[in-house]
């Protein structure tokens, strides 16, 4: 291994310190070829396995850019180099499930994305053909309601807890808050149809007691970002408008709420973008059905989590053709929430506070 | 407009502490009172409860009397939103709202509280606010660019020009030029001696020189030790208390002697 990095070419001034070289720039990419040679070597002595040669070259490659560094540059450098390799084959291991679920469901998700999957509903549909049109519109009625219901409630929840609540009631609510971001989903769908058993008795599914149980997921969400960002907004400002003699609820309204906009735009998107995709609670209180409903408040509803979670485990005979469906709701799902977040930062972006001269 | 303050034995509380103990003084209309003493004696307290700032800060209370023309600010009947319409106050730091533009900015006593206003009144009361502050001339081509992409300085007179711009009797400075250089601190003391022809300035400052350049009366805070109440030392004329101070205390403050 030593061989594949030329020792530098000492100078007579070097004779003090004789490890003060300095490796050339394109060692550490030699090391690392030279280790991917050598396990490539190993594979090919046994089965080849793609995933064994990434780990035999890193770690190889790892072990010869710090032995040739320590006997060249030092001890110093040669643990700054180790470390910055551990480093960076640890971002590479977080990027491999994210890289490799992308890759997945592009490339299993693109052969239905078609004008019959966004036109139809899965009316008289046996194998071949069909789409989710009925769950496309179900998930965006469904996530408006939860919007409708959720934000107003958060954001109220929010202004109380950064503007007037004290002591122990803010503590409380605060703890109850952070409790509810922690509900398993599935428990706030049992909640959202145990209430609704209580008005229209058992079996009942509707979609706004989907857009209830979401919202008991969403609501915490909305008023921790929230309070986040209020939280933000100088008192200063606030002392500036009471100076005027402005009161305290217009305060808040004119010049607290303005100012934080962007942020409390981001988060609303981003809490969006959390119960977007939530399939438990949407079982257990929407249902699923094959025709297009646009009431949510008669009967069952398809939304895309369950329609694409239906569609893989009860796929019918043959199953390819609902595989594939399920494969493309999953690609529409990611793509609402890349869409979501790209919002955001666009909120972000225009809402802002200008400060331009 | 320019109104007289008495106080009479006020104590500010924070809590059960007490910060500021047993204030007497009468602040004359038309005139610069400054309020100097070393940090944490009080000064800055004991201005916020002039327009009732000070209880904005939970569990901060007043006890004692402060009177404004024979109208007394904390009485039963009287709302702490119409004494701070009638006394309006600059901060130490310039603090314009993020989200307005200039001229938003100087409308905003206006605009907040939703009074009426034609286009045309309102934009006169603009130009004059800022003229008032000397700032017309540097902004009347930029009227609706933000007001924090201003210098320090003319943000700091676009907080003059705001808080004059709602007509108060009384305008009370925390310190309004200790984040400014010289060449804006001069522009905001010319502008006090212009203000006080119709207003009664009460102006906090560390800076003894600004104290005795714009002030006809100055008074002297100071506090025996850390977690004792500060107290209003000596009430006097400028003059004398640069001249000829009562008390041994102020005489050791302006001189720079402490303890």
């Amino acid at each position: 291994m030593a061989t594949q990095t030329p020792t530098p070419v000492s100078t007579a001034a070097d004779a003090v310190e004789p490890a003060a070289g300095r490796l050339p720039r394109w060692a550490p990419w030699a090391c690392f070829a030279g280790a991917a040679a050598v396990a490539a070597g190993l594979e090919l002595l046994g089965d080849f396995n793609i995933a064994l040669f990434v780990v035999y070259a890193v770690v190889l490659g790892t072990l010869a850019l710090y032995l040739a560094s320590r006997v060249t540059e030092g001890r110093r450098k040669a643990t700054d180099r180790l470390v910055t390799a551990v480093v960076t084959s640890a971002f590479g291991i977080a990027m491999v499930p994210l890289v490799a679920l992308v890759w997945e469901v592009v490339g299993r998700g693109i052969v239905r994305f078609d004008g019959e999957f966004f036109g139809s509903s899965l009316v008289g549909i046996i194998g071949e053909g069909g789409g989710a049109y009925h769950a496309i519109f179900g998930t965006l009625i469904i996530t408006a309601l939860t919007t409708l219901i959720s934000v107003p409630i958060g954001l109220m929840t929010a202004i109380y807890l950064v503007e007037y609540a004290r002591g122990r009631l803010k503590r409380a609510i605060t703890f109850f808050v952070d409790v509810m971001t922690g509900i398993p989903s599935i428990v706030a769908g049992l909640f959202a149809y145990a209430l609704f058993v209580l008005f229209f008795g058992p079996g009942v599914r509707l979609g706004i007691m989907g857009a209830v149980a979401l919202s008991v997921l969403m609501i915490p969400v909305v008023v921790r970002s929230a309070e986040e960002v209020l939280k933000l907004v100088p008192n200063e400002l606030r002392e500036a408008a009471y100076a005027l003699g402005v009161p305290k609820w217009r305060t808040i309204v004119k010049v607290v709420i303005p100012t934080a906009i962007a942020g409390l735009g981001t988060g609303v998107t981003l809490a969006i973008a959390r119960v977007v995709g939530e399939t438990a609670p949407l079982l257990v209180t929407v249902g699923i059905t094959n025709a297009t409903n646009f009431d949510p408040f008669d009967g069952r509803m398809a939304t895309l989590p369950v329609y694409a979670y239906y569609q893989l485990t009860q796929p019918g005979v043959p199953p390819e053709y609902a595989i594939d469906r399920a494969w493309t709701a999953a690609l529409l799902l990611i793509m609402l929430v890349m869409g979501l977040n790209v919002v955001a930062r666009l909120i972000s972006r225009f809402f802002a506070p200008k400060t331009g001269r | 407009m320019a109104k007289r303050i008495d106080v009479s034995d006020l104590n500010i509380y924070y809590g059960n502490f007490l910060a500021v103990e047993g204030v007497n003084v009468s602040i004359e209309p038309r005139s610069i009172t400054a309020l100097i003493g070393p940090s944490g004696c009080g000064k800055s307290t004991f201005l916020r409860t002039l327009n009732r700032m000070h209880e904005v800060i939970p569990g901060a209370r007043v006890e004692g009397k402060v009177v404004m023309d024979g109208h007394d600010l904390y009485g039963a009947d009287a709302d702490p939103v119409d004494v701070r319409r009638q006394i309006g106050m600059v901060f130490q730091r310039p603090n314009p709202f993020p989200t307005m533009s200039i001229y938003e900015n100087v409308a905003a006593g206006m605009r907040l509280n939703a009074r009426r206003m034609k286009k045309s009144d309102l934009d006169e009361l603009v130009e004059r606010s800022l003229r008032g502050a000397n700032l017309w001339e540097e902004v009347k081509d930029r009227l609706d660019r933000p007001g924090s992409g201003l210098s320090g300085g003319q943000q700091q007179r676009l907080c003059i020009a705001r808080a004059i711009a709602v007509e108060p009797d009384v305008l009370l400075m925390d310190e309004p030029c200790s984040a400014l250089d010289p060449i804006s601190t001069l522009a905001i003391e010319d502008l006090m001696t212009e203000l006080k022809e119709r207003y009664t300035i009460v102006i906090v400052t560390h800076n003894m020189q600004q104290a005795a350049r714009v002030s006809e009366s100055t008074g002297f805070f100071n506090l025996n030790g850390v977690g004792q109440p500060g107290r209003l030392i000596e009430f006097n004329p400028t003059e004398k208390i640069f001249s000829n101070p009562d008390q041994k205390a102020t005489e050791d403050y302006i001189s720079g002697r402490f303890g």
